[in-house]
């Protein structure tokens, strides 16, 4: 068994990988038998550090040596000084932005904790069917605490204290929602957790359901002994089996622990949950709908108030939260309110999870501390752009938040930055778009959603919204006007102003956020029938070059329309007007003839 | 299993799990308990993690490794899933993307019998609140 | 009293606390315009899903706008209903609904009397600036009602009618966004449903997409049959809502230019449905007192309390909805009914003219009566009982078709024999007439002494169940009234809990009774009109010289000529039904 003393881990995630990472690893190699090191160092390509700006990245183990931006050159000083001699090659050193120290150990480094894991603490590291492994993680430790030692008004301030406010979108103040639940006064009360995730690409609330079911039976119990409630409900989607058996294993478990049930832990606090399954409409995530969802009724919005704090389901107080304000509260009374809220910006305490989807590198779901900013997420946590493309917009806060330009990457997120932006948190979602994107087809895909997902109970929601795809539609298949981009201004604006619910106030969101950091594509569309990123079909147009066209007849036996004509060994044409945009034949072209405009 | 009746039940079950699994972990007798955590998450499951999982039990038990594999949630590397993490003894855990049958292999030779890593490796990049 | 100020419209109010901003502003006479918002105070019915967004107002520190019809009022709170943010977004929303609304009001069934069409003249509404797709469904027809769903703004009003007031459960929204509409459920058709008909869906839309089936045709054409022989009934509570299709005040009494008018639209002969009222009150009302005396003699078997059955929608809902109480309601057929039964055989035989050749049209305040006459029970060889039921409207519809100046017409009488009747017949058309009308006659010929009073005030009103008992010659008879199907099954339930024993039950469909017919002019939410109707009502019985039905002199001629006694067997053949299990 061969025993290295030595490893060196290189980066082979597809940013460092296009900046040269394969050759660095051949040049390092290379050195490295060249000095005969070769039964003593291992060279290792890893996945994406998720440092891509920085890279190259070297890292060298067991001293944690961090170097960026390695090229091959550098291979040869790594090698002879670092390897051979053991002296750290201080020139290619992480260099600290603020203090200006170069950083040799990589745990020093501030970029390892740009990730702060609170609601996804034991997601990955314990076995979620196995109750014993979230008990040894403090598991119920809180609610003991706060059965035995708090009274529900302590807890309610602990958690007022701390400065949590809602995960799932509003970013209502938790605590105060508890405490309002705790003073209607009613003789059954309910805790309802939202599991109704419906942010297309977010999944935070699947997978801490999945990989740490606990932690949310432990706060809803918490929330019941604060609001007086014996009965909890999880309303979630059906399309989630994994979560509802996880879920499912770890009620029973808690109720076979006593740690559900009657008479939790001696103290005489009654406590149980049940299982809602939703049929999965984005509607539903909105506390009244859901509420009527799980009545039976036609999963759709009422005004408020009533509050369902104050009347919600079956007409009793209810409070409401969803999956990942929950998985935080036993991390609050376990740690203290003071712990969490130096965490985080002024107004938006302790950390978030986003889901990065789209363009991005390291797709996946991540946990920051609020006002960490969108460059950190997208290119030290995520990894950078795919395929080394220019950075164009993130859209978060799902198919109602807006497309933030790269203006704002330096912007710290919380919630309050993102309203500002024109944006908002939502539930986490972050999709990342390219330079191939096109914001106007990204816009109409937005709108396209929210078409299938409106309830249809307010007329500007229903009709409105339909009205705004109609416009982008029309846009993107180049029929649009200049004096559209104004309608579709005035008739957000009104469909923002006048609908009943969030869905319908934030629907506009991506329409108006596109317009207005991304008029310029808008322009093209309307005025010069131009699709910048080539993403809309309809303004492509397939083009023969002449002097290119041998009149191999290739094009024209392909094209399934008929459109193309021409004698053999003359040039061809395309009948535009016949042209359905295949790209067949641009394909089939061996002589490069056939230009895209 | 007697229910937990009172917070010093509670404690005195958290001692006892914790001192097992610290015991697990810190294992420095020379059979070599190795643990393997696959991803089971909807997206690990939907990228083959069941196929891994079964794998890394039969192959390990067919050639007389002593490990625990055993699953966990999504630890949000999702562009790399199946993602599994591999502690050897008095190690510090090890994470890594796209493993599948034939990964799965190789790390069973290469890291797990013979301790040298191999490619593939995901760098953590957060920390709990454990840490 | 708690109350709050504010400011609407730069005007300091003080309103009583836990008011919307609309009721507010009405307060201080600003009228905010509504669409799906409909309140019939009193009668516990409000439709305020907050839903159509037309009543938004601006109010001082809030984000977006507010619907006034859902908005509590606070104090301190600065609302302006006319900004130009409220108005611009007022009519946008308005352009939006009317960009998914089919531009056919020419030849629309409800035009001139449509909300939306309302609104839209009054918002000043020339253009639809977001033309777009239209969303189209099958039009669904039924018996007695058609749903154009193109129409349909998804206020919610017929829905809320249809679950909430009758507990019927019919009508709901289905499907989402776009195409989201108020429907059946899998977008069946109605005559496949528990629809009762009973027509108070049609009573609250406020566009074209809830209307009767219109029979003014085939009235026409048997006019203007020289071979038919066309008879005409008229029920009671369409004396007191027509005139208001003419411009007439709510409430005013047009019985004797009703008479005129069907006279001039060629009906050969006119006549009232109150006289089968009277007729039904003979029967029923033996009925009843024979089912007390059975019970008063010990008969532990007899079913009681006995219920009314002069409601085709009530027949049609508890055949649906509570089969297992078929043989307690009374067997005596509808005034309806009876009329057409009488009249084709009868007066036909009386007259020499053939079943065939009698033509018998019915002018009602109902939409479910077009249903009731199309059952198999009330036909002879397939040759129904009663032709044609049209509504008050259809009737208002062919006077002006016919040219005929409503306002300036003489007062007429009636036809004779089946034109005479009795004011315990007119009742027939308020909650709780039925029962008063059953008391009165039932009292003289149980107790047979003459009646102390005739008024009996305790059964009267608009609370949705009353009840009240009866000193029945020294026995309590104790008495319910229900109005609207949802206080039926309230009513009923209590009975089958044993919670209350009651002897005599009056039901009817409609709110109000047949004065909120879902075949009268439209009340537009305005809960005054009805109420108007009801004293209307009571007006003509003390007008009338015949207050008991067994006093209608041609009444006793037909049991003398013809029929024997109430229950008679011809009776039962000609007066009577059963009922059947819909489930």
């Amino acid at each position: 068994m061969t025993d290295y003393k030595i490893h060196v881990l290189i980066c082979g995630g597809t940013g460092c990988k296009s900046a040269d990472s394969d050759e660095l690893k051949k040049s390092l190699k290379q050195w490295i038998d060249e000095v005969g090191l070769e039964d003593d160092v291992q060279v290792v390509l890893t996945g994406c550090f998720g440092f891509c700006e920085k890279g190259p990245i070297v890292k060298v183990l067991p001293d944690n040596t961090f170097y960026v931006s390695v090229t091959p050159s550098d291979a040869e000083e790594i090698v002879k000084e670092h390897l051979l001699k053991g002296r750290v090659v201080q020139r290619l050193l992480y260099r600290d932005p603020n203090t200006h120290q170069q950083i040799s150990d990589s745990k020093g480094m501030d970029f390892y904790k740009k990730q702060m894991r609170i609601a996804l603490r034991n997601c990955g590291f314990i076995n979620p069917e196995n109750i014993q492994e979230y008990i040894s993680r403090d598991g119920y430790m809180a609610l003991g605490k706060c059965l035995t030692e708090l009274t529900p008004e302590d807890t309610i301030q602990e958690i007022k204290d701390s400065g949590l406010r809602g995960r799932g979108g509003g970013g209502f103040p938790t605590g105060l929602k508890w405490e309002i639940t705790r003073k209607s006064e009613a003789d059954q009360k309910y805790v309802v957790c939202n599991a109704d995730e419906g942010d297309p690409g977010a999944f935070m609330d699947r997978s801490i359901l999945e990989g740490d079911p606990h932690s949310v039976i432990e706060a809803m119990s918490i929330c019941g002994y604060c609001i007086g409630a014996s009965k909890g409900l999880v309303y979630i989607r059906a399309e989630y089996p994994l979560a509802i058996e996880r879920l499912k294993i770890a009620l029973d478990q808690a109720r076979e622990y006593g740690l559900l049930g009657e008479d939790i832990l001696g103290t005489g606090f009654d406590f149980d949950i049940d299982i809602r399954l939703g049929a999965g409409a984005f509607v539903c995530g909105e506390e009244t709908a859901l509420i009527h969802s799980m009545e039976g009724k036609r999963g759709e919005p009422t005004f408020k108030p009533p509050f369902p704090s104050v009347s919600g389901f079956l007409g009793k107080p209810t409070n409401v939260n969803n999956v990942e304000t929950f998985a935080n509260i036993p991390v609050i009374i376990n740690k203290g309110a003071s712990w969490f809220n130096k965490i985080g910006t002024e107004n938006s305490k302790g950390t978030k999870v986003f889901a990065l989807a789209g363009k991005i590198n390291n797709v996946g779901l991540i946990e920051v501390p609020m006002g960490t900013t969108l460059r950190e997420v997208i290119y030290d946590i995520g990894g950078g752009i795919k395929d080394g493309k220019e950075f164009k917009s993130v859209q978060t806060g799902g198919p109602s938040g807006g497309c933030l330009t790269k203006n704002f990457l330096d912007t710290p997120i919380d919630y309050d930055n993102l309203l500002k932006a024109g944006s908002m948190m939502g539930s986490g979602g972050m999709i990342v778009m390219d330079e191939d994107d096109c914001m106007v087809a990204i816009a109409r895909f937005y709108l396209e959603f929210i078409l299938e997902e409106s309830c249809g109970k307010c007329s500007p929601c229903r009709i409105g919204n339909k009205r705004l795809f109609e416009i982008l539609d029309k846009i993107t298949s180049g029929k649009g006007e200049e004096k559209d981009i104004e309608r579709l201004i005035l008739l957000s604006n009104v469909i923002k102003d006048t609908s009943l619910c969030g869905l319908g106030q934030t629907s506009p969101n991506p329409v108006l956020s596109t317009i207005l950091n991304f008029r310029d594509e808008y322009l093209a569309h309307v005025n010069e029938k131009k699709c910048p990123s080539g993403q809309c079909k309809s303004l492509l147009k397939y083009e023969i070059i002449e002097d290119l066209c041998t009149g191999c007849t290739l094009c024209f036996r392909n094209c399934p329309v008929g459109a193309i004509t021409g004698e053999r060994r003359q040039p061809h044409y395309i009948d535009q007007s016949l042209c359905i945009k295949c790209g067949v034949c641009y394909e089939k072209c061996k002589f490069n003839a056939i230009k895209l405009t | 299993m007697t229910k937990i009746k009172t917070l010093d039940d509670l404690r005195r079950i958290k001692n006892e799990v914790q001192s097992k699994i610290k015991l697990r972990e810190n294992s420095s007798s020379p059979e070599h308990l190795v643990q393997v955590k696959i991803g089971m998450a909807t997206c690990g499951i939907a990228s083959g993690a069941r196929e891994t999982m079964k794998y890394f039990i039969d192959e390990l038990e067919l050639q007389a490794i002593d490990a625990v594999v055993t699953q966990t949630g999504c630890m949000g590397f999702c562009y790399a899933e199946p993602t599994v993490e591999v502690t050897l003894p008095g190690k510090d855990p090890v994470v890594f993307g796209f493993v599948g049958k034939d990964k799965a292999r190789e790390i069973i030779d290469v890291y797990i019998k013979r301790g040298e890593l191999v490619d593939g490796i995901i760098p953590l990049s957060f920390k709990t609140i454990h840490d | 009293m708690d109350t709050v100020q504010l400011i609407i419209d730069n005007k300091p109010i003080v309103v009583k606390k836990g008011i919307t901003i609309l009721e507010a502003a009405a307060s201080a006479g600003i009228h905010i315009p509504t669409l799906c918002h409909m309140k019939l105070e009193d009668l516990n019915i409000e439709n305020k899903p907050g839903g159509c967004r037309i009543c938004v107002v601006e109010v001082k520190g809030r984000r977006n706008l507010a619907p006034a019809c859902c908005t509590e009022v606070a104090d301190g709170m600065e609302i302006n209903s006319h900004s130009i943010r409220v108005i611009n977004a007022r009519q946008t929303v308005l352009e939006l609904i009317l960009s998914d609304h089919p531009a056919d009001c020419l030849i629309c069934a409800k035009s001139g009397k449509c909300d939306l069409q309302d609104l839209a003249h009054n918002m000043g509404i020339r253009e639809i600036h977001y033309k777009g797709e239209q969303s189209t469904y099958r039009e669904d027809t039924s018996p007695a009602i058609i749903r154009d769903v193109d129409k349909c703004i998804m206020c919610r009003r017929c829905e809320m009618m249809c679950n909430e007031v009758q507990t019927v459960g019919v009508l709901s929204a289905i499907n989402r966004g776009f195409t989201a509409v108020v429907a059946p459920a899998f977008e069946m058709n109605l005559d496949h449903s528990v629809c009762t008909y009973c027509g108070q869906c049609v009573a609250v839309c406020p566009t074209g997409a809830l209307t009767e089936v219109d029979q003014t045709s085939h009235v026409i054409k048997a006019l203007s049959d020289p071979t038919k022989t066309v008879v005409v009934q008229t029920a009671p509570a369409v004396r007191a809502a027509l005139g208001e299709m003419f411009g007439m005040e709510p409430g005013t009494l047009v019985t004797g230019k009703l008479v005129a008018a069907l006279r001039r639209l060629g009906f050969d002969y006119v006549f009232d449905t109150d006289f089968a009222a009277d007729l039904t009150i003979m029967e029923e009302g033996t009925e009843l007192l024979n089912r007390l005396t059975r019970f008063l003699n010990g008969d532990k078997d007899v079913n009681l309390p006995i219920l009314t059955s002069c409601c085709p929608a009530w027949v049609k809902f508890f055949e649906h909805q509570f089969p297992q109480l078929k043989d307690i309601p009374s067997t005596a057929r509808s005034p309806q009914q009876m009329f057409g039964s009488i009249a084709k055989s009868y007066f036909a035989e009386k007259m020499k003219i053939s079943r065939e050749d009698l033509v018998v049209v019915s002018i009602m305040p109902c939409v479910a009566k077009k249903y009731e006459c199309g059952r198999d029970e009330f036909k002879v060889n397939g040759n129904p009982d009663v032709d044609y039921a049209i509504t008050t409207r259809e009737l208002a519809g062919l006077i002006t078709l016919a040219n005929i100046n409503f306002n300036r017409l003489p007062d007429e009488e009636f036809d004779l024999p089946l034109g005479e009747s009795s004011g315990a017949g007119v009742i027939f058309g308020t909650t709780g007439g039925v029962i008063e009308a059953a008391v009165r006659t039932a009292y003289e010929l149980h107790t047979k002494k003459p009646l102390p009073r005739i008024d009996f005030t305790e059964l009267r009103g608009m609370d949705g169940i009353r009840q009240a008992t009866i000193d029945f010659g020294g026995f309590p008879l104790n008495i319910g009234i229900a109005h609207g199907l949802g206080n039926a099954r309230r009513l009923l339930e209590k009975i089958e809990s044993g919670e209350s024993e009651f002897h005599a039950i009056e039901i009817m469909s409609c709110p109000g009774g047949c004065i909120g017919g879902g075949g009268q002019p439209y009340h537009h939410g305005d809960v005054e009109v009805l109420k108007k109707r009801q004293k209307a009502i009571y007006r003509e019985d003390s007008m009338k010289k015949i207050r008991k039905s067994h006093e209608n002199p041609y009444i006793i001629q037909l049991y003398e000529e013809y029929l024997g006694k109430p229950m008679s067997e011809k009776a039962h053949h000609l007066l009577h039904t059963a009922y059947f299990d819909r489930t």
